[in-house]
């Protein structure tokens, strides 16, 4: 009986043993994607690196691969996940530490299809996924700019923070095979989007899909972590999702602003509706901002082309029964009072706010969510517009948490959902308790704008 | 402490507030790399975000923005017979400090001069017989045209976000705005802010008895607007904490919501705080300047090489820097000789208080330009000349705040206790007032120079005021003082009371009036009675630009916001148009 059980165990292991074996050789083959000898088919001129670098801002490669306080493109940034920190890496052109030594097969098989220099699978906090729909042609640009455009920095790689065994990276390589399109594939579904859409509407899908990986916030993910789509044949894709607690808002159709309020919001943070808090701000900052009208144009385009819930009809009539009421100012709940002491100043009894300075309130995407999270961590927090070319001026909008209480802020939530024509649920301060804590513990402190240096050209 | 040498910049630029701002972004739109230096810390629209400067203590009466008297001490004397002592605590006028100046906690209303009022001297010689004025008068002219100016006063207004009603376009006169300003080129801005309920009382009396009245111009603005550099400027929400004040709502044109943000983002830009420049240096010949010393934070003293020189702190700043520097000849008040120095000028208010019973005037809803004013009792537009006197007033109806401390009450309230907490709860919110604010001409023995006696803490000596009031300003307010009480009667008050400066008055610099404190190194057509040309360029030291309230000649009973800025435009203008292409005197002696 024992020494049945014992050999059978023994089989068991064995046969597990091959497998595992076998897998992880599966995983080599896998991992041969593409060519790491691939070389360039253009030479390097001035252009191709100022065409890169327009490249590199439209898929914001400098938000992840540069530290806090850290020098532009050189890593180190801590990135949350589900198995432990996971650290962006130098990508300058450092020959030592950085991308300097890499072939442009290497860099194209690393930014396309998720394979490092050295054959082994990269973690999909790299939007490998979404830039395998990037052009060979914007791929050679890229590599023109990280070569020769970007300082070289020496500052070597952080070792992720993730424990044995989930930091075996070959299973990896079956992850992105189920999930990650090849290159090839992705290039032949753009072209069929294309030849069924109009040209400025192809050119958006691509910005949106490809580079400016919008998904990676805005589609949700399912158990196994990948989005639920990555272009429009996914009803999902795009449509909301959470990070760090914060309500991503679907931007399918985008129903309740025009394409140039989409356009001013994506170049300056700011619009005749609204104004952008939370993770948002540092896209806007280090990457929309920098495009043209022409592409963002395109994208706000190809955004309003994608199906959506029709939104509800704003109730005019409870935004005037508001606004009276407020007016009048009497007999008023908490929430109203403290809505009168804390936001009327600049929202105004009317909700409406000031174009382009104060976001209007009726109707805020951000006050109607399901989930209050983000709407609690700007009362609590506050925001600010980031500093663009095209709008300058830093507009803050004071934090509130030394101000009010979890009861106060709760209530004060409540009537923002439930005032004018908003209609959301109510906030409990449990609600305002947890998203405190959250913050105590520096989540959500928007990141400064990142200026990569110009200086070593 | 160590001495140190910064790298060479083609412009530095001392002081950061309105005139430090509009020359930095000039000049480096213009390709120059350009240091500003302010002697205070820093500031932006965060560190006043709401409710923070809604506390009249810290910021009406404590002073928090404001320069210290420690690091901005002057002295004041009222003739040259006496001994001048040093202002220990601010009064009259509160000098700001850090960036964005004394422009952080202005008011905001942004009146231009008239025609008449930059040609004064003109005027003068012209409607004025020999001997009607005092004889120790030193009036000038501005050394510009109205048609000059005219561009640079109507960018400012946009830059600034202007709100109110256009008097005249082009010459057409236009109802509801000053029948009395110069021609503009366009419209004003925004609209007019929205009125109170003083104003209306103020402005149908003032229509019944003949005048002109119109909306303070305010640059609280009444709209959201983006203005030239692409800076945002916020609706004004009244909510009565501006003068002294920085604005909770960035709703006040200052050099932060009008000017910094998009300066902050030019690479050929940067700026140092608490970088308290000491003197300008200059080259062995004495022509040129080569940049200035500053002792920063630390105590070190730092050189910083600069082939241009602007002069952008405030008035006595920039007039005690050129003193310091060796900058032209100090004046002389017995000989007449020497310009810097000459021309000091300051102003004088007064009015009369009405109370109600039963009107309810909300002062705690207002902005801090809320008002109506009218300029009928300006150079040119009333009998002046036979009168015996020469200057004029803007006579008005403001409601600037309606903070607790320091509210007007019916005579014979006592000052604290119960009885004045009665007053208080019987008469807050039911008084307006009619004010007047005047012009202030110069005289020979108006000046200010460097103090025998008191020194900062650098062991500079500080600059010494010699000023009083002359028969003519006092007989101006004599005359105001009718006008205005014949207005406070048409409206019928339950009791008054009234404030106006008596024929036997001294200057007292004790009682807030306005930080309008003008002249010293002023603008002119001739090096012996002027120390900057046209351009605000120093006519002895061709690089040194002095951009500011020190450049009028005499002031107006205009705000001199709006010039200031007009000119500071009009000398960066001639810095990038003119002077870079060859550097020199701008204007030949």
């Amino acid at each position: 009986m024992r020494n049945k059980s014992r050999s059978i165990l023994l089989i068991v292991v064995v046969i597990g043993i091959v497998l595992a074996l076998l897998a992880w050789a599966i995983s080599l083959v896998l991992n041969r994607s593409g060519d790491p000898e691939a070389k360039m088919t253009q030479a390097i001129t001035p252009e191709l690196v100022s065409k890169g670098e327009y490249l590199a801002r439209a898929g914001d490669c400098v938000a992840c691969h540069t530290r806090r306080g850290g020098k532009p493109f050189a890593g180190g940034l801590g990135i949350e996940s589900p198995i432990g920190t996971l650290y962006s890496t130098n990508i300058t052109p450092d020959e030592k530490t950085g991308i300097g030594g890499w072939t442009y097969g290497e860099f194209e098989r690393a930014v396309r299809r998720g394979i490092n220099h050295d054959g082994s699978a990269l973690y999909p906090a790299m939007p490998f996924p979404s830039y395998a729909r990037v052009t060979d042609e914007d791929m050679e640009a890229l590599y023109a700019y990280f070569m020769q455009g970007v300082a070289p920095i020496e500052q070597a790689n952080q070792v992720n923070d993730v424990p044995w065994p989930l930091s075996i990276r070959w299973p990896l390589a079956y992850w992105r095979t189920f999930f990650s399109p090849s290159p090839e594939s992705a290039a032949q579904s753009l072209a069929a989007a294309a030849e069924a859409s109009h040209e400025q509407i192809a050119r958006g899908a691509y910005l949106v899909q490809g580079l400016g990986h919008c998904g990676s916030c805005h589609t949700p993910r399912a158990l196994t972590m990948q989005e639920k789509g990555l272009d429009e044949s996914s009803a999902a894709y795009l449509s909301g999702s959470e990070l760090n607690g914060w309500a991503v808002p679907s931007i399918r159709g985008m129903a309740h602003w025009s394409q140039d309020e989409l356009v001013d919001y994506l170049g300056t943070g700011r619009n005749a509706k609204a104004s952008v808090a939370g993770e948002m701000t540092d896209v806007i900052a280090n990457s929309t901002s920098h495009m043209s009208d022409e592409d963002l144009h395109a994208m706000a385009a190809y955004l309003k082309s994608l199906s959506a819930e029709q939104p509800s009809k704003g109730g005019s009539e409870r935004s005037e029964a508001t606004a009276s009421k407020l007016t009048a100012a009497t007999d008023l709940s908490l929430g109203e009072r403290l809505y009168l002491d804390n936001c009327n100043a600049c929202h105004f009894v009317s909700g409406k706010g000031a174009p382009r300075v104060f976001p209007q309130l009726d109707g805020a995407s951000v006050i109607n969510a399901a989930n209050p999270t983000a709407l609690i961590h700007v009362i609590l927090a506050g925001a600010q517009t980031p500093s663009t070319a095209r709008a300058p001026a830093v507009l803050p909008m004071p934090g509130f948490a030394y101000r009010m209480n979890d009861e106060e802020v709760a209530e004060l939530a409540t009537f923002l959902r439930q005032g004018w024509s908003n209609d959301a649920a109510a906030v409990t301060a449990a609600q305002v308790h947890d998203v405190r804590q959250s913050l105590a513990h520096g989540h959500g402190q928007a990141k400064t704008t990142i200026e990569p240096s110009q200086g070593e050209r | 402490m160590a001495n140190i040498t910064n790298d060479e910049v083609d412009v530095v630029v001392v002081g950061l507030g309105w005139t430090g701002s509009l020359m930095s972004i000039e000049l480096a739109q213009a390709g120059l790399k350009v240091r500003a230096l302010e002697r205070g810390e820093d500031r932006n629209n965060a560190d006043f975000a709401y409710p923070k400067p809604a506390d009249q203590y810290a910021y009406g009466v404590r002073n928090k923005i404001m320069v210290t008297p420690k690091d901005g001490a002057l002295t004041v004397r009222h003739n040259m017979h006496s001994t001048a002592l040093p202002t220990r605590k601010w009064g009259a006028f509160v000098p700001g400090t850090g960036v964005g100046g004394s422009g952080l906690h202005w008011t905001g209303v942004l009146i231009r001069p008239t025609p008449t009022d930059i040609k004064l001297k003109t005027y003068a010689d012209q409607a004025y017989k020999p001997g009607i004025l005092q004889e120790d008068m030193r009036i000038g002219d501005f050394p510009f045209t109205w048609e000059e100016m005219e561009p640079y006063l109507d960018k400012f207004d946009k830059i600034c976000g202007l709100s109110g009603n256009t008097g005249n376009l082009r010459g057409e006169i236009q109802e509801g705005g000053d029948p009395f300003e110069g021609p503009r080129s366009n419209p004003y801005p925004l609209p007019a802010l929205k009125d109170t309920l003083n104003c209306s009382m103020f402005a149908e009396a003032a229509r019944k008895l003949g005048y002109h009245p119109f909306p303070n111009p305010s640059a609280n603005v009444s709209q959201a607007w983006t203005n030239p550099y692409g800076n945002q400027i916020a609706p004004c929400n009244y909510c009565g904490y501006c003068s002294k004040y920085p604005c909770l709502n960035y709703s006040k044109a200052s050099p932060q919501t009008a000017v910094m943000d998009a300066l902050k983002r030019m690479d050929n830009f940067d700026y140092r705080v608490n970088a308290n420049v000491l003197k300008v240096e200059l080259h062995p010949d004495g022509k040129t300047a080569r940049g200035v010393t500053y002792a920063d934070a630390d105590g070190n003293i730092v050189f910083q090489p600069a082939k241009i020189v602007v002069l952008a702190g405030f008035q006595f700043v920039n007039v005690r820097l050129m003193l310091l520097s060796g900058i032209g000849k100090p004046y002389d008040p017995i000989t007449e000789t020497g310009v810097v120095g000459r021309n000091y000028a300051y102003l004088s208010n007064g009015g009369t208080t009405l109370f109600f019973k039963d009107k309810h005037f909300n002062p705690f809803a207002t902005a801090g330009a809320t008002g109506q004013m009218f300029n009928d009792v300006s150079p040119g537009n009333y009998d002046g000349p036979s009168l015996g006197f020469i200057g004029g007033a803007k006579i008005h109806s403001s409601q600037a705040t309606g903070t607790p401390i320091g509210t007007a009450l019916p005579k014979g309230t006592p000052d604290w206790g119960q009885g004045w907490k009665e007053g208080m709860q019987d008469w807050y919110g039911h008084s307006m007032k009619i004010s007047i604010s005047t012009g202030c001409m110069s005289y020979r023995g108006h000046y200010v120079d460097l103090d025998p006696t008191y020194k900062d803490p650098w062991g500079q000596p500080l600059l010494r005021i010699t000023f009083d009031w002359k028969e003519n300003e006092l007989k101006l307010q004599q005359y105001l003082r009718t006008i205005v009480n014949n207005i406070a009667q048409e409206l019928s008050p339950d009791s008054y009371s009234e404030s106006f400066l008596s024929m036997d008055s001294h200057w007292d610099i004790t009682k807030y009036v306005s930080t309008h404190n003008v002249g010293g190194a002023v603008m002119g057509e001739s090096p012996e009675t002027s120390a900057l040309n046209r351009y605000l360029q120093s006519w002895d030291v061709h690089n040194v630009f002095v951009p500011g309230g020190n450049a009028f000649p005499q002031n107006f009973q205009a705000n001199p916001t709006a010039l200031i800025g007009a000119i500071t435009l009009f000398s960066a203008q001639a810095i990038k148009e003119q002077y870079l292409k060859n550097p020199g005197p701008l204007v030949q002696a």
